[in-house]
């Protein structure tokens, strides 16, 4: 009982990255009609704002230490960060200690500037294309992303640790009666999977509750009659992207903690959120989260070496294979539409 | 009397395939001295510099080809000479090799076997290289070598740490200078042995490829023959980001201690999902609870940060060393580039050091001469102690460095601190040792 718990709770943070990645995707398919390759390369630059402040943050000037060489021989210097001669040196620790959580305010704009300027400077010349065109171009995008990345910050892993106050692990299986140790559950995965909560919230509350929404979701059920209407729907939807882009690029800063980010992780997470999205059902929003969360724990049940020693390999294929069954008992996924993709 | 069908031509012909005949033993007998791949001719002599240079190895391919480049200018009488002045070996004198002035082309491995190998080929065919060397994993490695024993071109392996390269994989062009699994198990062990005790129960992560493989039986032999119980060993695929289902149920498990038999990003990544989970706060069987990463690197461990610290690992060589020669590698490394040298750096700046060394003392290229030359090679001032170049298996032996995440680094490249210098004679084994077993070295290849 004490594994089953374990692995659903393991499977909550995962299917967080995941639900909140396939959310965007579903929101730019479902307004735009784009099947987005860039979106995981979105979740990364996202990651990388968080390293990147971190990095401003730690801006630092060299101060010699008297007595000591470096490994050449030369006098000893240490880095002072600019924060410590403005704040002094128990504020200025913490703001880079918070450097992360701070992201996110620096993360907003940016991602919501780098989806709109995607959309307009590229997206946008694909609207009318095949899918297998946009594919091909939005695949290419990420690509090329990735490699700027990596040109800039480098192939290897860059550690960005959450705030000390959240280091550790909180013992679940204490709590509820079990033995100590057995259920344990890092307090940044736990702030992970409540942050994925608030922001799905607010985007069902954004489409849901406010006027900008509802045109939204109108236009997505019916863009032609809407554009009747004489509302401008392409300038919304355009907002949309950027919007999505915000909630991936939000998804890749708070996931720095979990894993250090590189280049590479938007790839590593993409295909599975194509997965979750069909899964869930394309165009479908509560669908994307519904899969996300599922295949999340899926995978990490799988995981187990008590399942991997009955069927090996189960670990690396099981969301493939719910998602053929899901697919041939309920073609359209879990929550799809009817009419979408179908044409 | 019958008639005889001769005719001019018919003679002639004749006369040519039975002169070509004749001439075929002298002309295999003077490829000692020109018939093989890629003889150099002119002024010159290309070397093929295989490294990663895009995919997640590609820092690391970064800081080979960086050592690589020191290596030529220090061939080539450039610089301060570097390791050339510690160098037991006087046979090179800063003029090239054989007089001839080292040249360099570069490839791209990206890491996975079927690039390398093209990259390799494209080298020899195109470029005309005459040995090649370089790489960051032990895939790239063996699928390498072998296409260099076919082509008869001389391989030096760069960052290569399974068993296999020298064990089942071995082939006569290719020789390893780099550790192997095996010896990290025993250099290991002793040390584990002495900081946590012979009771413990280990629980192996491991990556589900050849070196993993390798490196957990290494490890699991070499602990277990101390004491130590191995409770699970799980197998995680290498494309893995997220280790949180593999983490989570170790402490259920009864474990005390776990190996994470990764590399890499797999090792980034799980290090820092262990931390996170706090088993390194945990007590389980009346201990404190253990991590031990087996195979260390300076790059990996900076994206590992503050959760290497008071990890036991080992490595193959580290820039903080006080000998002459390391000193000296990373004097003209840090001066030329403006940081020290990784472990990948040094392995491969000493590999294009041992080859041109061999070619001057065999007086010869040919691939043949050189494995003579390096085959039961005993050398110095490399940074390793006194090292063999084991004829048997092509296989370095030398100390081996075991190490520990730094708890008060000075800089960011002050993070793992030298524990032991575990000598020569500990992670020595006999050619036909369980783990290196199949598998033959052959006959060298001269190609052509």
């Amino acid at each position: 009982m004490d594994a089953i718990i374990l692995q659903i709770l393991n499977g909550l943070d995962k299917g967080s990255a995941y639900a909140l990645i396939a959310l965007g995707l579903t929101l730019i398919f479902g307004t735009l009609g784009v099947v987005n390759f860039a979106h995981g390369a979105l979740f990364m630059i996202g990651a990388f704002c968080a390293v990147t402040l971190s990095r401003l943050l730690s801006l630092s000037h060299e101060v010699a230490i008297p007595g000591q060489t470096d490994f050449l021989g030369n006098p000893a210097t240490r880095d002072v960060p600019y924060v410590f001669d403005i704040f002094g040196e128990t504020v200025g620790a913490s703001i880079i200690d918070w450097a992360v959580p701070l992201s996110i305010l620096f993360a907003i704009p940016i991602m919501i500037l780098v989806g709109v300027v995607m959309e307009r400077g590229l997206i946008k010349h694909f609207y009318k294309r095949p899918h297998a065109d946009q594919i091909l171009v939005t695949f290419g995008l990420a690509i090329v992303l990735q490699e700027i990345i990596k040109y800039y910050y480098g192939a290897n892993p860059i550690p960005t640790p959450a705030p000390a106050a959240f280091t550790g692990s909180f013992d679940f299986g204490a709590v509820i009666g079990f033995d100590p140790n057995t259920i344990i559950y890092p307090y940044w995965r736990l702030v992970y999977f409540a942050f994925a909560a608030v922001i799905i919230g607010a985007v069902f509350a954004f489409l849901q509750f406010t006027t900008f929404g509802m045109v939204v979701r109108a236009g997505m059920a019916d863009r032609e009659t809407v554009g009747l209407l004489g509302i401008n729907i392409d300038k919304r939807f355009t907002i949309m992207f950027g919007l999505a882009a915000a909630v991936a690029g939000l998804a890749g800063v708070m996931y720095t903690p979990i894993n250090s980010p590189n280049y590479h992780m938007g790839m590593d997470f993409l295909v599975l959120s194509f997965v979750v999205v069909v899964v869930g059902g394309m165009g479908s929003l509560p669908g994307a989260v519904l899969a996300g969360f599922l295949l999340g724990i899926l995978e990490s049940f799988a995981s187990m070496r008590e399942v991997i020693d009955i069927i090996p390999g189960i670990n690396q294929v099981i969301i493939y294979l719910v998602a053929i069954v899901i697919l041939l008992t309920r073609p359209r996924g879990l929550m799809g539409r009817k009419g979408v993709m179908e044409d | 009397m019958s008639k005889g069908n001769l005719t001019r031509r018919g003679v002639l012909k004749t006369g040519a395939v039975a002169g070509a005949g004749l001439a075929l033993p002298t002309y295999l007998s003077a490829a000692s001295h020109e018939g093989f791949t890629n003889a150099p001719t002119g002024s010159t002599v290309t070397l093929g510099f295989n490294v990663p240079q895009s995919g997640p190895y590609a820092d690391e391919g970064a800081d080979e080809l960086r050592a690589y480049e020191l290596a030529v200018e220090h061939l080539n009488g450039e610089g301060d000479g570097g390791m050339l002045n510690t160098f037991s070996s006087k046979a090179l004198q800063g003029n090239g090799i054989l007089g001839k002035k080292v040249e360099y082309v570069t490839g791209d491995t990206q890491t996975k076997s079927d690039a390398a190998r093209a990259s390799a080929k494209s080298m020899i065919e195109k470029d005309g290289a005459v040995m090649i060397t370089g790489g960051s994993s032990s895939g790239v490695a063996v699928a390498v070598q072998a296409l260099c024993q076919e082509a008869g071109v001389i391989f030096m392996a760069g960052l290569t740490h399974s068993n296999d390269t020298t064990g089942k994989d071995k082939r006569a062009n290719g020789f390893r200078h780099f550790f192997n699994s095996y010896m990290s198990g025993a250099a290991l062990a002793p040390v584990l042995a002495a900081n946590y005790g012979t009771d413990r129960k280990a629980y192996h992560l491991t990556a589900d490829y050849n070196w993993g493989y390798t490196t957990e039986e290494a490890i699991r032999s070499s602990t277990e023959a101390m004491g130590w119980e191995t409770i699970a060993a799980v197998k995680t695929p290498l494309t893995q980001t997220d280790f949180s289902s593999y983490i989570a149920p170790v402490l259920q498990s009864g474990a005390d201690t776990l190996v994470l038999n990764h590399y890499g990003g797999n090792m980034v990544n799980s290090l820092t999902n262990a931390v996170q989970f706090g088993l390194r706060d945990k007590q389980v069987n009346g201990k404190d609870f253990q991590i031990i990463v087996p195979l260390y690197s300076r790059l990996m461990a900076k994206g590992a940060g503050a959760n290497v610290k008071g990890i036991f690992g080992s490595t193959n060589w580290h820039w903080s060393l006080q000998d002459e020669g390391s000193k000296a590698f990373v004097q003209s490394f840090g001066t030329k580039y403006g940081f020290p040298p990784s472990q990948a750096a040094h392995t491969c700046y000493v590999q294009a050091l041992l080859y041109a060394d061999a070619v001057e003392r065999a007086g010869s290229f040919a691939p043949c001469a050189v494995v003579e030359a390096l085959e039961g090679f005993e050398f110095d001032g490399m940074g390793n102690g006194k090292t063999l170049y084991r004829a048997d298996d092509h296989q370095c032996f030398k100390d081996v460095l075991v190490v520990k995440g730094k708890e008060n680094p000075s800089s960011e490249f002050d993070l793992l601190e030298i524990v032991e210098v575990t000598p020569v004679e500990q992670v020595t084994y006999a050619p036909d040792h369980p783990q290196f077993a199949g598998g033959a070295l052959g006959s060298c290849n001269n190609g052509a």
